[in-house]
């Protein structure tokens, strides 16, 4: 895995598209670079996706690489699992990380053990798809945001993207991955557009983050929808207060480094991720900062995510739980 | 794997041998378990040899199959050898999983055998998956999935079956009915007469064989497969059958009683297989007798080679959780090295 730009398209080229174009197109040149490479999932042919990610992929490939199947989370993410220890590289769709409950047995007990459990024996080049996050009062049972469950469980990659970019650049990576990656994608910003790479070749390091924006006064640490809040933010606090923006990208593995190399230098961190703050996302960023930059720290880590409550479904209630910018400027300015 | 063409004489000597080796191999693994010598936890296979057996002789050498907790003999009657078998439940280096799986999580994904499984109705999914992978590439190749009485209440299994007849997948579902899930009987846990019945509910064929009868058995997957693998999706078959041991070794078995097993004991597979060939001429009592001494030493052997195997170095646990390497957990393979290869 890593950033390769030769041959086809010009690797300067770029093109402005959504973030859901973003996928569909890492989709689309994976499928077409690779046969074994499948889709699999709940209307994700002909309806092309409840998020109208998929799209049109069933026209060029096919009912049988773009498969709809029953509403069997079970059943075919375990046949995913099957798929992909016999030669196929499937990527199964779950519409909602919400439901990933009623097949977490195929993930946890299977997916993620199979290759350490058989002695490193057998592959798992399996890519899960699947969406997070609250703002549409879809309330709790379609809201949640889930990433760090599989980030905490071992045998599995979280891939949690943040920008058009480094959706395709991860995904295409995930793709040709040989190990299982949870691909979470945050509904509220599918419509957000930015310079997306058209190499064919242009893929990402799973496990690196990307310094989105430089700062000298705090670090902020945000993952998906807070990572265009906080740069948002942070223009408009330019002058007043230096915010260096980073996005993991990769929850598992994390890129450490990156991280600490930034708070050595800010000697401030705010970690923004939608995710429960109880024995999370934050928790293990927060630590991995204190074991390698204790000493570079000038003020108390700050958090910021969602109360361990559900997401609930009144506006109101619903953006009153959610984290935003305001929230990560008034953690800004509580240390600095 | 060496496929067994068990409509001739060669293969029906093989089929017996291999119903012998399961046998010898679980019922030491039995005796090995009592005497403190295996770690774990130990499902045996000892009166259901027909099922795996018959089942497997039925498959073609590239077919996949999933397995069970109770794995053994799926293991060797796929073709793997009881001496990385037997390495594996010792927890050595030298054993299919280099010591990581142990009797529950035996595989051998080259030799189609995808995995013996801890947990109950999992298997089923999988075989559906590389039945898929099967019809994808176009390949010859059929997913048959072993899994036990218990399962079929398992709502993965319904959803597994349900995808593979709906996708008319190359994929045969084999229930082995060893008449209890756990230590509950059977009728206690379904409502139907016959686990096959359901497969009325999926439109394909069911059907409900016995089990300790390896040609019943055979002939039952063998219709199977071709449906399969012709492209007429999958079957569903019942074997009735019979465990002779605990759910597992230490079981004090409170639900039945000698009696009950005696019944089965009485119709046991492997005898009356071989009386079978005696009576046709295919063996003699002299060479059963003989086949039967070679097998126990083959597997005495097999404990003695895993009994000096040397364990796995510490440091492997840091290995093989993916193909690329994760700092998180590479830092305590370093970490160990650094040490000399003590512990942290």
């Amino acid at each position: 895995m890593s950033t390769e730009t030769t041959s086809g398209t010009g690797p300067a080229d770029t093109q402005e598209m959504t973030f859901r174009e973003a996928i569909r197109l890492a989709l689309r040149e994976e499928m077409e670079r690779d046969e074994d490479v499948f889709i699999m999932g709940e209307d994700v042919g002909k309806f092309g996706g409840v998020y109208e990610v998929t799209g049109d992929l069933v026209e060029q490939f096919g009912e049988a690489r773009v498969r709809d199947t029953p509403i069997s989370e079970a059943g075919f993410m375990g046949a995913g699992v099957g798929a992909a220890a016999t030669g196929s590289r499937p990527i199964v769709e779950i519409m909602f990380s919400d439901f990933i409950g009623v097949c977490s047995e195929q993930i946890i007990n299977q997916m993620a053990k199979n290759r350490y459990m058989f002695g490193g024996k057998t592959e798992m080049p399996i890519t899960v798809r699947t969406t997070e996050g609250g703002g549409s009062g879809a309330a709790s049972q379609h809201s949640g945001t889930l990433h760090t469950w599989f980030a905490h469980f071992p045998g599995v990659m979280a891939v949690a993207p943040g920008t058009p970019e480094s959706a395709k650049g991860l995904l295409k990576s995930a793709i040709r991955s040989d190990d299982p990656v949870i691909f979470f994608e945050n509904k509220e910003i599918y419509g957000q557009t930015g310079e997306v790479p058209l190499d064919e070749n242009y893929t990402l390091p799973i496990g690196e983050a990307n310094v989105e924006r430089e700062g000298e006064d705090v670090t902020v640490v945000a993952t998906q929808r807070m990572v265009g809040e906080s740069l948002e933010l942070a223009e408009e606090l330019d002058g007043q207060v230096s915010v260096e923006v980073i996005d993991p990208r990769s929850l598992y593995p994390l890129d450490t480094d990156t991280l600490v190399e930034s708070v050595k230098k800010t000697g401030r961190l705010v970690i923004a991720d939608e995710s429960p703050l109880s024995y999370g996302t934050h928790a293990e960023i927060g630590m991995r900062v204190m074991e390698n930059a204790f000493f570079s720290l000038d003020a108390p880590i700050q958090r910021v995510g969602v109360a361990d409550v559900h997401i609930p479904f009144s506006p109101v209630l619903e953006d009153e739980v959610l984290p935003h910018a305001s929230d990560v400027e008034a953690a800004i300015n509580r240390i600095v | 794997m060496v496929v067994i063409d068990i409509e001739t004489e060669d293969g029906q000597r093989e089929a017996l041998r291999r119903m012998l080796t399961i046998r010898a191999f679980d019922t030491k693994a039995g005796d090995l378990f009592a005497d403190g010598e295996l770690p774990g936890f130990v499902h045996l296979y000892v009166g259901e040899e027909a099922v795996g057996v018959g089942a497997c002789s039925a498959l073609e050498a590239d077919d996949y199959i999933t397995s069970t907790h109770r794995g053994h003999g799926h293991c060797i009657a796929k073709g793997l050898d009881p001496k990385k078998m037997m390495s594996e439940l010792y927890g050595k280096a030298d054993g299919y999983c280099n010591g990581k799986g142990g009797s529950m999580h035996i595989a051998d994904v080259d030799a189609g055998m995808l995995g013996a499984n801890g947990i109950v109705g999992a298997g089923p999914p999988l075989a559906t998956g590389a039945a898929l992978t099967a019809q994808l590439k176009g390949e010859d190749k059929v997913a048959l999935a072993f899994f036990g009485d218990g399962a079929v209440a398992q709502g993965q299994v319904h959803e597994a079956i349900n995808i593979a007849a709906t996708w008319d997948l190359p994929a045969v579902f084999v229930v082995e009915n060893n008449q209890y899930g756990e230590g509950t009987p059977v009728e206690k846990q379904h409502n139907v007469q016959n686990l096959s019945e359901t497969a009325e509910a999926y439109n394909i064929p069911g059907f409900t064989v016995d089990g300790m009868d390896i040609t019943a058995v055979y002939e039952a997957v063998k219709e199977a497969r071709n449906r399969a693998a012709d492209g007429q999706g999958p079957t569903l078959i019942e074997a009735e059958t019979y465990r002779y041991h605990g759910h597992f070794e230490g079981d004090q078995q409170p639900y039945r009683t000698e009696e009950d097993i005696d019944i089965w004991k009485d119709r046991d597979a492997i005898e009356s297989f071989k009386q079978r060939l005696v009576d046709a001429g295919t063996i003699t009592e002299d060479e059963f007798d003989e086949m039967k001494a070679e097998i126990d030493e083959q597997i005495e052997t097999a404990v003695e080679e895993a009994k000096s195997a040397p364990y796995p170095d510490p440091s492997e646990a840091y290995e093989d959780m993916f193909n690329a390497t994760v700092p998180e957990i590479s830092q305590f393979s370093s970490q160990m090295r650094a040490d000399g290869g003590e512990d942290r």
